[in-house]
């Protein structure tokens, strides 16, 4: 078995992206996921690795395109009011099919905020952030062995389809400890195998040329077509999603990240109570795991939505079940976290409204 | 029969854009000629600004990169710093440089960044149909300043080779004009030690080019040329406002 260490979420995330090679981090300090940055700093110089301190995060996202373009594994991390900045960044990895990972470890909104942990940039990273038509691959872990998997995960994705990937977090699980195996050892793929990086000719080869302006617009339809289709393989292939207790359930708790592990006692306390309930966690936020929501739709009574936002993820549980079921919603917002007792309060309103 | 002038091998076959007397096109062969000529072409990377000279990708013989607005220094250290041994450098407008991009200009010549900007200032925003740049001059006609540049509102323009000259980091700052024979070989000479600079590893270098926009500004190409020479010149001064590395004058 691999070594287990105690790890904070935030240097799981950065020991990850080190241990599958990323010798490339652009930050810049923003609470609650400085930790990264920190990691970083002391790391990197140590293994021939690059760790700059960027003058803004608007300029730390494209140092990343920047590496990304060179061929290398590139990554960069922010809390909320940052990635909101970094969002021009996203669209020009998206329109220059660049692999990069960009984490974002979630503080509450909207505006400065406050720096206790929240979900509600759900609609920033799952409907893209940036402008244009793209889409970026969003994962939600709930443990700190996640944060260390995922990070892993989210390289390979990064790499396979030419997209963005982000570790969608909080300051919960940035800033929790727990046992971490570290099991990641996948070195970074070498440049030979991105021929489009921008290497140097050499005189050897035609100029490599990285850009997203198309001005003819038939260009850059079929520029963007090209990259749906490769949206869709991702959707078919790298969907994920984990079932808990729903082989019997008539209410199923839908709830990511932190609000997961709460949403997941909750569900236990509830089937002590003799309550048919249970919990489908989405692990990839985009693609959201439309299908076993469906059919779901078609045996439960009700979805209690639990989220750290406004029922920002409940819009994509009512139009992955065509809105067949009602869909409850406890949330709490601001940098508040939801208690199991809310949670069970909002299953017994959806058993009493299924009754009727 | 021995040949006398060609076209730098670093410049593609490419029919240029840019409009009748813009001076972009001199600017590019000076710095296709730079790599060319210290045999630099091959392991060069560009990065193409947004204005007008956002197709360079398509002129400039070596790999390139189009970035956003501004970010061209952000683009060109990450660059850098994955491949140390690229020769990277951008080429970037008044507007792109000096306004929405100020902060990667000057954050990249305080880090002493091993790359090479090529500033092209020519007074004016000039892919957007010519609105006023932070380099526009007082009282200069443009778009957004209809009735001359206003400077009890919008201030003085910026010089960018002094500002950044307050910093202690950067290796070389130059500024250059293409308008005249001399002036180009002037020109030519300091984008070469630029990148004979970044290659030595010396650190940060940025030519400044004072060009024209005749299309913009409402002039013939001669008549840009000429108010390049009565207005633009005394406000921005040629001249090397850095060289760290300049050689002793003896006694």
């Amino acid at each position: 078995m691999a070594e287990k260490v105690l790890m904070k979420g935030n240097e799981a995330i950065a020991e990850a992206a080190i241990a599958v090679g990323c010798r490339h981090y652009f930050g810049y300090p923003i609470t609650p996921q400085t930790e990264i940055a920190a990691y970083m700093a002391k790391r990197m110089p140590k293994i021939d690795g690059c760790f700059l301190q960027a003058e803004s995060e608007i300029a730390a996202i494209h140092m990343v395109i920047g590496a990304a373009a060179a061929g290398k594994r590139a990554m960069t991390s922010s809390s909320s009011p940052g990635i909101a900045l970094k969002s021009e960044g996203l669209s020009y990895l998206a329109g220059c099919d660049l692999p990069a990972v960009v984490v974002n470890i979630q503080r509450g909104g909207p505006g400065l905020g406050g720096i206790q942990p929240s979900q509600a940039d759900y609609f920033q990273c799952t409907k893209g952030g940036g402008h244009g038509d793209y889409r970026m691959v969003v994962l939600a872990p709930s443990g700190v062995q996640e944060m260390y998997d995922y990070t892993a995960w989210a390289f390979e994705i990064a790499d396979q389809y030419r997209v963005t990937s982000m570790i969608f977090s909080d300051g919960i699980l940035g800033q929790m400890m727990e046992p971490v195996e570290l099991r990641a050892s996948r070195q970074e793929t070498p440049q030979e195998g991105k021929p489009w990086a921008l290497t140097g000719t050499r005189g050897q080869r035609e100029p490599n040329i990285i850009n997203s302006l198309f001005m003819q617009p038939e260009d850059l339809e079929r520029m963007n077509l090209e990259r749906f289709v490769r949206y869709a393989q991702i959707e078919a292939g790298e969907t994920r999603w984990e079932e808990y207790l729903l082989e019997d359930a008539k209410i199923v708790v839908v709830a990511y990240g932190a609000a997961a592990r709460i949403a997941k006692n909750a569900v236990q306390a509830a089937r002590t109570q003799g309550k048919r309930v249970g919990l489908l966690r989405p692990i990839t936020l985009w693609p959201f795991p439309k299908q076993p929501l469906e059919r779901l739709a078609k045996r439960v009574r009700a979805f209690v939505c639990v989220e750290m936002s406004m029922g920002q993820m409940r819009e994509d549980v009512e139009l992955a079940t065509r809105c067949q079921r009602p869909v409850y919603l406890c949330a709490r917002t601001g940098g508040m976290v939801p208690a199991p007792e809310e949670i069970l309060g909002k299953l017994e309103d959806a058993s009493h409204g299924c009754c009727v | 029969m021995a040949v006398v002038f060609e076209k730098p091998k670093g410049l593609t076959d490419a029919i240029m854009h840019y409009c009748p007397g813009c001076t972009h096109g001199i600017a590019h062969r000076l710095v296709a000629q730079a790599l060319d000529d210290l045999d630099l072409t091959g392991g060069a990377v560009g990065v193409a600004p947004v204005g007008c000279a956002v197709f360079a990708y398509n002129y400039f013989n070596c790999d390139m990169i189009q970035a956003a607005h501004g970010r061209a220094p952000a683009v060109a250290t990450g660059l850098k710093r994955a491949d140390p041994e690229r020769i990277v450098f951008t080429y970037q407008g008044d507007g792109d440089l000096a306004a929405i991009g100020t902060a990667e200009t000057v954050q990249s010549a305080a880090r002493g960044e091993n790359i090479t900007i090529i500033f092209i200032n020519n007074a004016i925003y000039g892919m957007t149909g010519g609105q006023m740049a932070p380099t526009t001059l007082p009282g200069q006609v443009t778009q957004t300043s209809p009735y001359g540049r206003d400077v009890t509102r919008t201030g003085m323009p910026i010089r960018v080779c002094e500002m950044l000259a307050t910093l202690e980091s950067p290796a070389y700052l130059a500024r250059v004009s293409v308008d005249s024979v001399q002036h180009i070989r002037a020109a030519q000479k300091a984008i070469t030690k630029a990148f004979q600079y970044q290659n030595e590893g010396k650190g940060f270098s940025l030519v400044e080019v004072i060009s024209t926009c005749p299309t913009n500004w409402g002039v013939t190409p001669q008549q840009a040329l000429e108010w390049l020479r009565t207005d633009m010149l005394p406000y921005y001064p040629l001249g090397v406002f850095r060289d760290l590395f300049a050689e002793k004058k003896e006694g």
